[in-house]
């Protein structure tokens, strides 16, 4: 806190107006950005100071601001929420820059991904993964009672691990195949490892999959860039999972 | 005058059959009649969500609003503490009149004893539920459920997933309402918001919605509407709500005839990092549970700069363990929230805004050693130092309170309808189960009941008792042109002022407002010096307020003057409720009723009631009815932490 220093920055945003619109690279300056502030808040400072100039603010998603609704995005200096490990663009704080940076902020690119304005992108295509299967199909009603279930501590744990994924798309974003089999292979392997809903197995991770390559995400080639940008360390061994998961089913199915 | 007349609706019979009587009771709808009728959703968080995903599996058509990109990232995610339910799986003692009682001594005696009861009965429901749905929940070794003791309570029954509770209770609801939307029973509507109630003749018919994307405005009408919009706290522009967190549309209930009950009531969370500077715009909560091995102190001399290693054992003051020996560090969170603020306005705060107290896990360290503490703990001092950068294992953690979870919201009855027919409300926008204050890991347990348990018998005695199976009112009714044209106007107006001050420069001076006079510590002078400065703040705005750009397409700064222009009528309603409300009960704090020893005051002959508010007019007076709370079965007694 008495840390406290301020930084001038050079920043280079992508605006785009709208998804049928072309977009390009703005350059603004900011000064008096404090080492404290989350980069988020930089851009508020940015956001306000355009609105007292009388020009459109920069539109970018963002919601609770401490790191689990996964609403944040933004390439930055093309890396996927920045440069900190394990952190959301709402976590990262302007102290880890230098003054005099610049610093590049670009939305999610996917084909499957449409840009809607500037930084905000339409990630709807991941709800449609999970209504594909990413749920146990019980109704609400006299459940038996939750001790009746028993889950080793181990497997609960690792479904704990995938189930931590925040669907934010950093997976999809800094994958060159714009893949979402992170993502997917989270809530599959959660659900696998769980005794719950294991009736419905091998059709849920067909329709899961089969979901996202209709969807227009690319497949995986092992390059890991999904696990390095993910904010919350989902590991890749869920897309192995995953992998083995779909490989069985389709052998069981179609006999 | 008005004709609302308060009826609770409260079912007769024994405290713990009211609920089973009333389920025989309520009429029902044939399950091949329930695909006649649609239920609008506005909200997706724990009760929205829940509610959607029971409804559409019951057979009603589901239309359900979200403002965000997605259903999965309402602000129920957020809670990290855990889920409270009388299972009594560690054979401490509990049970349902247990958790009944601790619920309503903890809020204060100012919560409906019946609804209070049926939230304790159905919790151990939703353990159940969820475990079936899948959230993985903490497991021992032996594969059952984890259990721990929060929030002061004397027994362990919190059940939790890691510090992620919230988190994963949403996923398995959204994950259920995912299941229904593949089964084209419920229709997800993302980034839009409601802006309007649409009530014909007495009845709610449907709302109007704009389109954050396309700024488009859309008619939508139905059957019921269900509001689980959350709550109200970002009126104080800093909270550790989300920043989209909004009370416009339980205020556009308000002002369509719905009471507001008990707005005054929030929950000013004690364990938060401190604010640092003016362009901060949200604040983080760190989880209670840290108290249970965190020491609260400050310097026992004002003006004290050294660092807080270079304080003497002696020199320090253990506030919160001297005053209340028997709680210590684990008082309720009012209690410890309003020390911290007696210390800082004493001139011992810490930190170098001097807005802060220590919470330091020395002791902690040294007893049990930094691995078990970094196992308790270890993601919650990450996250602290990952915003201040400051190591608590080194350095005492800095904490202040800050605004979390507010109380009061729309009047409700037994059935969760407010006093307009028709229109529902759920989970934290509704006022009923927490009194004046709401202890720790009960709001989930509240969102879930009322979503999973609770709205999907009484909204089916609605549809029945009411003869809606022929009564239906389309779209094109001229109150919904009427209610669509008057929205489109607001906006247009507010696009048309063309002012010298941005939203957020009102926003945070209303916020700045709030938090001295409507915050912790609340007087006479100040709250009428508060209603006094908003009213004039609000017709500043009217005249002042500069919202660029236009009505079509994303323009985030007309969503938010939309939304600052209601807080700025909420906020004068807070203080006004405030004002009225001449006792000191749980969050609510009046100077002018504290005991000898300086600790809230209720006074229970004049205001044990909630205090429900009624629309009359904007710039008007609103009109106060009571509903007197009676307490058939527990003795109202003064808490006591000592």
């Amino acid at each position: 806190m008495s840390n406290e220093k301020l930084l001038s920055l050079n920043l280079k945003i992508w605006r785009q107006t709208g998804n049928k619109e072309k977009g390009e690279m703005v350059d603004y300056r900011l000064e008096g950005v404090s080492t404290e502030a989350s980069f988020l808040e930089m851009l508020d400072q940015l956001n306000e100071e355009l609105v007292e100039k009388g020009q459109d603010p920069v539109a970018f998603d963002h919601d609770c601001r401490e790191g689990i609704c996964g609403m944040c995005s933004l390439m930055i200096n093309g890396q996927a929420h920045g440069p900190e490990k394990e952190t959301t663009t709402c976590q990262l704080h302007m102290r880890k820059f230098n003054d005099g940076d610049t610093i590049v902020i670009e939305p999610w690119r996917a084909k499957a991904f449409p840009v809607i304005k500037d930084l905000m992108v339409d990630r709807t295509a991941l709800d449609d993964i999970i209504a594909a299967g990413g749920y146990v199909n019980v109704n609400t009603g006299n459940a038996q009672d939750a001790n009746a279930i028993l889950v080793g501590k181990e497997n609960a744990d690792l479904a704990m691990d995938a189930a931590a994924c925040i669907g934010c798309a950093a997976c999809v974003a800094s994958c060159k195949n714009a893949s979402a089999m992170l993502f997917a292979s989270a809530k599959i392997s959660q659900l696998a490892l769980l005794p719950q809903g294991q009736v419905e197995r091998e059709q849920r991770v067909i329709n899961m999959v089969e979901k996202m390559d209709e969807l227009g995400f690319g497949n995986c080639t092992n390059e890991a860039e999904c696990e390095a940008s993910c904010p919350k360390g989902i590991d890749i061994s869920n897309i192995a999972r995953m992998n083995r998961e779909y490989l069985k089913a389709i052998v069981k199915t179609k006999n | 005058m008005s004709n609302i007349k308060l009826d609770s609706k409260v079912p007769e019979g024994k405290l713990s059959e009211k609920w089973d009587n009333h389920k025989f009771k309520m009429k029902l709808v044939n399950p091949a009649n329930k695909r006649k009728f649609k239920v609008i959703i506005v909200g997706t968080g724990l009760a929205g969500g829940s509610a959607a995903a029971t409804l559409a599996e019951l057979g009603y058509n589901v239309e359900s609003f979200c403002i965000q990109d997605s259903p999965r990232r309402a602000h129920s995610i957020a809670a990290q503490g855990g889920v409270n339910a009388a299972k009594n799986y560690p054979n401490d003692g509990d049970s349902i009149w247990r958790l009944f009682y601790d619920t309503v001594k903890g809020g204060d005696y100012r919560s409906r004893e019946a609804n209070v009861y049926r939230l304790a009965q159905v919790a151990n429901n939703i353990i159940d539920q969820c475990a079936a749905q899948g959230v993985p929940f903490a497991r021992e070794y032996g594969g059952t459920l984890a259990n721990r003791s929060f929030g002061g309570a004397q027994v362990s029954r919190t059940f939790y997933a890691r510090g992620q509770t919230g988190q994963q209770l949403l996923l398995g609801a959204y994950s259920s309402m995912m299941k229904e939307v593949n089964k084209g029973k419920i229709n997800v509507h993302t980034r839009k918001e409601m802006v309007e109630l649409v009530v014909v003749e007495g009845k709610t018919r449907g709302i109007i919605t704009r389109d954050i994307v396309t700024g488009e405005f859309e008619k939508h009408a139905a059957d019921a509407v269900l509001l689980c919009t959350g709550g109200y706290g970002n009126v104080y522009f800093l909270s550790t709500n989300a920043m989209t967190s909004n009370g416009s549309a339980a205020w556009k209930a308000y002002k369509k005839g719905a009471c507001f009950a008990n707005p005054c009531f929030t929950q000013i969370h004690p364990t938060c990092i401190p604010v640092h500077g003016e362009n901060q715009s949200k604040l983080t909560l760190m989880s209670e549970s840290l108290r249970n091995d965190g020491r609260v102190w400050v310097p026992k001399k004002q003006g004290d700069t050294r660092k807080p290693s270079e304080i003497p054992e002696e020199e320090r003051d253990y506030y919160l363990e001297r005053k209340y020996p028997s709680f210590g560090n684990l008082v309720p969170r009012d209690v410890a929230s309003r020390n911290a603020k007696e210390a800082v306005d004493d001139g011992r705060g810490v930190g170098s805004t001097g807005v802060a107290v220590y919470l330091d896990f020395r002791d902690a360290i040294k007893r049990d050693g930094e691995q078990a503490i970094r196992e308790r703990y270890g993601n919650l001092f990450q996250m602290y130092e990952r915003i201040t950068d400051e190591d608590p294992y080194v350095v005492p953690m800095r904490i202040y309170p800050a605004v979390h979870y507010t109380m009061g919201g729309l009047w409700v009855d037994y059935n969760l309808q407010t006093t307009v027919p028709g229109c529902f409300a759920l989970g934290e926008a509704n006022f009923s189960d927490h009194g004046a204050n709401r202890l720790g890991a009960s709001a989930l347990m509240q969102g879930l009941a009322d979503g999973y348990f609770v709205i999907p018998y009484t909204l089916g005695n609605y549809f029945a008792s009411e003869g809606l199976m022929t009564d239906k009112v389309a779209d094109d009714h001229p109150e919904f042109e009427k209610a669509l044209t008057e929205s489109k106007e607001r906006f247009n107006k507010l696009l048309n002022i063309n002012g010298s001050r941005t939203v957020d420069s009102f926003h945070k001076e209303l916020g700045k407002i709030m938090w001295e006079y409507v915050g912790m510590s609340r007087n006479e002078a100040g709250l009428k010096t508060a209603i006094e400065k908003i009213a004039k703040l609000r017709s500043e705005f009217w005249k002042d307020v500069k919202v660029l750009g236009s009505e079509v397409g994303v323009n985030v700064e007309l969503e938010k003057a939309n939304r600052v222009a209601d807080f700025l009528e909420l906020g004068e309603l807070m203080a006004r409720d405030a004002l009225e409300r001449r006792e000191s009960c749980g969050g609510h704090f009046r100077e002018e009723s504290q005991t000898e020893e300086n600790e809230a005051k209720r006074d229970d002959e004049n205001f044990c009631h909630a205090a429900a508010w009624e629309y009359t007019g904007d710039n008007q007076v609103p009109n106060l009815h009571k509903e007197e709370l009676k307490y058939e079965n527990v003795e109202l007694t003064q808490r006591s932490y000592k």
